[in-house]
């Protein structure tokens, strides 16, 4: 029997599938316009691996959970990330979640969710507001957080990506260095975490998941704003699917 | 199966508003309400009839942008939207508007609102503590009877006020025992019916007619509890609703998403719920004392402290025996948006109890983030759910 999770993200949609007792695969690919074509594009490469969801057990999360046809059950991104981080990490901690149109911080004690703040209907402080930005300067979300590390600071104040976007490019124009502009930008987002972590409350390790974790300049720049260490690991991306995945082990 | 009374009472929607045509037809006056604060006894006392006004839909809130700022609360934009586009019945066929100084942003939109139609502003004081309030409210109450008086030309006695003080406390008194009938495990009525009843009973020229009803309502509900017909099975997290006022069309859409993710809402304490209820209207003393009294103890974030709010989160906590509260927030409310702040603090740590705040505007803008919010927080509360 296979347990399948599947976190159907606003950008990228993510899998993960767990055997008895182990972790056997995880794999992303990117969301595109229908969350039901999607879901089944994962279906025809899970029959590759030889994994039929006939006889598994599915369970789907993140916005598009409710558009996998042949999952037997949904469960919001939050809950599951929580399971997941416990897997990967191992003991309670603060979940720092970045995705793509949300960012989300989730208090995990003894294993369980109990506690969640999201940022209110804006971009700001997410994946999207990054990637954005770094179309703006014409680079990758990596080469936008290797550049931040070199840069000096300069204060982008807009709290709107739309205005955010405005301010990049007069930026831009008054000849500033790109990797002053980058830090900026990297500034603003992890400012806007600070402070919803801040009026969140945080407890024990701090821990990143979402499309960021292997972003290693961003996450030095988030510990230093934060004042503590940011752990993650590679698989944190898929801390969603993962806890997708265990979950869908109680499903009856 | 929803209960069969509900049919007559969503059709409100439809009678009401002849009604209210046939009412001015046949002469009789109508005052235009937009608050918990205001004191129908004194319009009822003049003989007229009263209508509450406040815009609970998305629809006028376009209109109202012409002249109010975008980032006002959905509330006050779209009770001004009503105004301006002349697309409420209610508000067509009201003679006289009732505004009160509660919040900043509904006193200056009643600055615009007042050229449309003749209003009279009741000026509250930023405290319900201490005798000084008291006296200001008093002269208040006789203020806008004074008002009432000249608008319609007729005389408010001390006897009128009192019939009307009555006829109100039956009103409170029936509309609290349908709250009431939600302490009932499982709940009797889903908090989508609890809402559509209260809210169509706003516009109800009639309030025999009205509290008539909503009698035959509890008996029908009491008649389904003996049966064992719930309005949810006995596993619904069961929710407290506090925060800004809720209503049909747009103001419904979190009371909406909350029984729609499977919980069952049985506790409003808002003041479109059970706010003003609480407190009954003292039918023994002086009538202009005893409603200056009552309607200054309503707990409304308006007033500072509001320390009353707690206590009645507290007792509707026990009461209705809930499993989480949620504190909803228009955009742009400012002192419910501060006061979440305690209110969860109060929830957590006093009530011991899950708590999430809400903060969004009538618009379907927001629904994905909204399910996935309320979803999430039912997840917290219910790991038996999430894991079966």
């Amino acid at each position: 029997m296979h347990y399948i999770g599947i976190d159907i993200g606003s950008t990228a949609t993510k899998v993960s599938v767990f055997g008895e007792d182990e972790l056997l695969h995880n794999f992303t690919m990117p969301t595109g316009w229908s969350s039901i074509e999607t879901s089944n594009i994962v279906k025809e490469k899970l029959k590759d691996m030889e994994i039929h969801v006939d006889t598994s057990k599915v369970l789907a999360t993140g916005y598009g959970r409710v558009s996998v046809p042949y999952a037997d059950k949904a469960i919001t991104e939050i809950t599951c990330h929580g399971k997941g981080v416990y897997y990967l990490l191992g003991e309670d901690s603060t979940v720092i979640d970045i995705g793509g149109q949300d960012t989300k911080i989730i208090t995990l004690e003894d294993g369980r969710v109990t506690n969640f703040t999201m940022n209110d209907k804006c971009a700001a402080g997410t994946g999207k507001f990054m990637e954005l930005m770094a179309n703006t300067l014409g680079v990758s979300i990596d080469e936008l957080a290797s550049m931040a590390l070199e840069g000096e600071d300069v204060s982008i104040t807009s709290m709107c990506t739309v205005f955010a976007e405005s301010e990049v490019i007069s930026l831009i124009g008054e000849g500033k260095k790109r990797e002053d502009i980058a830090r900026g930008i990297i500034n603003s987002i992890t400012g806007r975490v600070y402070s919803m972590l801040s009026k969140h409350g945080r407890k024990g390790t701090i821990y990143l998941t979402g499309g960021l974790c292997e972003v290693e300049p961003f996450i030095e720049l988030l510990s230093k704003k934060l004042e503590q260490e940011v752990k993650t690991n590679p698989k944190a991306r898929y801390a969603g699917s993962i806890g997708a995945a265990l979950l869908a082990k109680g499903i009856r | 199966m929803r209960p069969k009374l509900m049919e007559e009472i969503e059709g409100l929607r439809g009678v009401n508003s002849v009604k209210i045509k046939e009412a001015h037809e046949a002469g009789k006056k109508a005052v235009g309400m937009y608050c918990v604060f205001s004191p129908s006894e004194i319009a009822l006392a003049a003989g007229a009839a009263t209508v509450t006004l406040c815009g609970t839909t998305q629809e006028p809130i376009e209109a109202a942008e012409r002249d109010l700022p975008r980032n006002l609360c959905p509330l006050i934009k779209s009770s001004y939207g009503f105004g301006i586009t002349d697309t409420c019945p209610y508000f067509y066929f009201s003679d006289v508007l009732l505004a009160e100084t509660t919040c900043d942003g509904k006193k200056k939109m009643y600055e615009l609102m007042k050229d449309i139609k003749p209003m009279h502003i009741m000026h509250l004081p930023q405290t319900a503590e201490g005798e000084d309030a008291l006296e200001m409210w008093k002269n208040e109450m006789i203020k806008f009877k004074e008002f009432l008086e000249k608008e319609f030309d007729v005389k408010i006695t001390d006897e009128k006020l009192r019939d009307a003080i009555k006829l109100m406390n039956r009103e409170r008194d029936v509309m609290k025992r349908l709250h009431k009938i939600n302490a009932h495990k499982p709940a009797l009525l889903s908090g989508r019916d609890m809402l559509s009843s209260q809210w169509l009973k706003g516009f109800n020229v009639d309030k025999e007619a009205g509290i008539e009803l909503v009698e035959r309502l509890i008996a029908e509900l009491e008649e389904r509890k003996e049966k064992g017909i719930y309005a949810y099975d006995e596993n619904a997290p069961r929710i407290l609703l506090t925060g800004c006022p809720t209503g049909n069309g747009g103001a419904d859409k979190v009371v909406v998403a909350l029984e729609e993710a499977g919980a069952s809402v049985v506790a409003f304490e808002n003041c479109t719920g059970y706010k003003g209820l609480d407190v009954m209207v003292d039918e023994e003393k002086d009538p202009i004392d005893a409603l200056a009294e009552k309607y200054l103890s309503t707990p409304c974030s308006c007033m500072t402290p509001n320390n009353s709010r707690l206590d009645l989160l507290k007792r509707l906590a026990e009461e209705y025996d809930v499993d989480g509260v949620v504190d909803l927030t228009w955009q742009a409310c400012h002192t419910y948006a501060i006061e979440s702040f305690t209110v969860k603090k109060f929830v957590e740590e006093e009530l011991g109890l899950p708590f999430i705040q809400i903060e969004t505007d009538y618009s379907d803008s927001d629904t994905g983030q909204i399910k996935t919010r309320v979803e999430a927080f039912l997840e917290t509360i219910d790991t038996s759910k999430v894991l079966a």
